[in-house]
């Protein structure tokens, strides 16, 4: 579960500060389908960043899990990456010199996780996202529908609780889009709470629920948005 | 992170722009090299001029007429020391602890036989000569335990003026001129070779108290005494000052051990290697800058992966690692082509040149390639810290 509670997020830019986070309390329980929607700049990137452990609030709590990860340091911060949260971005951030298995393997080789079991992972996963025969191709030889996959695998290895996505289609075609959504809707079916940014109207309309910011407030938050 | 992943790790990306890495350890082989090399020289120097003067054994000790005072400056020059003199050799016999005492006085004169005439070193010397400098007489003998003061007039050729003036006939019995006295060989020495440019073939000898008349001198240039082995050396000066000081009337004579002469030079030599070893260094720091240069264009090109790797959860120490671990991998690959590669000239170098001494001691290149991990280790903590101090936001969001 992730609790956000009175969090703020000032930046300074020039002599100005800016007001990225203004006042933001949310609750969203195991399992959710959540859309973060609205314009640039009202926000949305930077709750993701607060959500993924990769920002710090400049006041509030942060609960995930029922502990306080605010109050961490950076260390366990990482781990706490490491082992409940999985981010999938625009541009998959693959490491190009990689092979497909050895970037889906990355975050285990990062907890020191055994070998044997890290093939076994990996393979598992590769099958999963029907990439059983490009495990052995390097990104630039992979398609962007292919990419992705890699990097949704690379974001589930550990078995996270939150999956982030910013923007996952945003560099896809429709078609190569849509299998990326779908899969990752079928990860949220198996349990995993799932958090998409997006811009894409169609896209949002997907989620269970779908909260909209401007201006670093939440403007609405449907619970039901399919309903609605 | 397991050490085999980190391995692999570093390795890929280190693979990743192989001209690039291979560049930047051949800027370290080279200062390795240059160092090796170097200090290869330096050690066979060290090791040839200390092998040249122990030649003659350590328990060698020397006595000068005349006390070398601070200035480094004789005071014989002024003429008011008592002359060193053969009864003085005499009387050094007598310490329990020498084994041999050799007066000496050297000159070069015109010596004539078998119708030649060669100039040559002529040393007036003891009959305990050969035992005390190690020399070993070829044919005949070496000069006999005659009185010291009224000695016969013999003389012992050196082996190359014994060739120069008697080739293959057999000199022993002949007479030759030396100075105008007329002498009888009984003896000639083996061939020696060269010591620190001196010819030791080169020479004839004849007995000390001769050899004063001959270049008309009141003291000899030298007593060189053998002491028996274990002896402390201490021992050794303090009982030649208690002779010499109640024979002079005062201590006016300089005493050089062996043991003074090996340290002395030892120091000088040792600061020659560090030298030829500090000049080779300049290369291993231009190396290590290198490094700097090249670790920090890659963390600028990965800057977005060092932004995804803490995504996915890396701590920063081991971002650090990675990158350090990069730095130390070419520094420690280049330092070992590089010893390769100097200790390889320095063989070529020897097998060419083999007037020149080249040795390579294990500890200096244990000392060289832990040199070479440390340039790697200290040139690659800056851009290893600014990788692991970049914010992950702004790092992903780098392109």
């Amino acid at each position: 579960m992730i609790k956000l509670e009175k969090i703020h997020r000032n930046f300074q830019v020039g002599d100005q500060i800016v007001h990225a986070l203004d006042d933001i309390n949310i609750i969203i329980n195991d399992g959710e389908y959540v859309s973060v929607m609205g314009p640039s700049g009202s926000g949305k990137s930077t709750l993701l960043n607060l959500l993924g452990l990769l920002d710090q609030p400049s006041s509030g709590k942060y609960y995930l899990n029922g502990g306080d990860v605010t109050e961490l340091d950076e260390d366990r911060q990482a781990s706490t990456r490491n082992k409940n949260i999985g981010f999938v971005f625009q541009v998959f951030h693959l490491i190009p010199r990689l092979t497909a298995a050895e970037n889906i393997e990355l975050p285990l080789v990062l907890a020191g996780v055994d070998e044997e079991i890290r093939k076994q992972r990996v393979n598992h996963a590769l099958e999963s996202m029907n990439l059983m025969e490009r495990a052995q191709h390097k990104p630039p030889q992979l398609s962007g529908g292919q990419r992705q996959r890699v990097a949704i695998a690379r974001a589930t290895i550990m078995e996270p609780s939150v999956l982030l996505a910013d923007e996952p289609t945003g560099n896809l075609d429709q078609k190569a889009g849509l299998n990326v959504i779908e899969t990752l809707e079928q990860l949220n079916q198996h349990g995993i709470t799932l958090i998409v940014v997006t811009h894409d109207e169609a896209l949002g309309a997907r989620s269970t629920r779908s909260i909209r910011m401007l201006d670093g407030r939440i403007e609405s938050d449907n619970t039901d948005n399919k309903a609605g | 992170m397991l050490t085999k992943d980190f391995i692999r790790l570093t390795g890929t990306s280190l693979l990743a722009h192989k001209l690039r890495s291979f560049l930047t350890m051949l800027g370290i082989s080279i200062g390795i090299t240059a160092v090796v090399l170097l200090t290869s020289i330096g050690e066979g120097l060290y090791k040839f001029v200390l092998s040249e003067f122990t030649q003659f054994g350590t328990t060698l000790v020397g006595i000068n007429p005349g006390k070398v005072t601070t200035f480094g400056m004789s005071m014989g020059v002024f003429g008011s020391v008592r002359p060193l003199t053969i009864s003085d050799a005499e009387a050094l016999k007598q310490l329990s602890f020498a084994k041999s005492v050799v007066p000496l006085v050297q000159g070069n004169a015109e010596v004539e036989g078998n119708g030649r005439t060669r100039r040559t070193t002529v040393y007036g010397v003891g009959s305990a000569f050969p035992e005390t400098f190690s020399m070993k007489v070829g044919a005949g003998r070496f000069l006999p335990d005659d009185d010291p003061t009224a000695p016969r007039a013999f003389v012992v050729l050196g082996y190359k003026v014994k060739q120069e003036l008697f080739a293959n006939t057999n000199p022993l019995g002949q007479r030759v001129r030396i100075g105008g006295d007329r002498y009888r060989v009984i003896g000639t020495m083996e061939a020696k070779g060269q010591v620190l440019g001196f010819d030791l073939d080169d020479t004839v000898y004849i007995p000390a108290a001769r050899g004063l008349d001959l270049f008309n001198r009141d003291s000899l240039m030298e007593i060189d005494i053998l002491y028996k082995e274990g002896t402390n050396v201490d021992r050794v000066v303090a009982g030649i000052k208690r002779i010499l000081k109640s024979r002079h009337g005062r201590d006016d004579v300089t005493i050089t051990t062996q043991e003074q002469m090996l340290k002395v030079l030892g120091s000088i030599l040792n600061v020659l290697t560090f030298a030829v070893g500090a000049i080779g260094s300049i290369s291993l720091l231009v190396g290590g800058i290198g490094i700097i240069t090249i670790m920090t264009i890659s963390v600028n090109e990965r800057t977005t992966e060092i932004g995804l790797l803490r995504a996915l959860g890396a701590k920063q120490t081991q971002v650090l690692s990675l990158f350090l671990g990069e730095a130390i991998v070419l520094s420690a690959i280049g330092g070992a082509v590089g010893l390769l590669l100097g200790v390889g000239l320095a063989q070529l170098l020897h097998a060419m040149l083999p007037a020149l001494p080249v040795h390579t001691p294990w500890t200096f290149v244990m000392f060289a390639e832990g040199l070479a991990i440390t340039i790697g280790l200290v040139a690659g903590v800056l851009p290893a810290r600014r990788a692991a101090r970049l914010d992950p936001v702004e790092a992903l969001r780098a392109e």
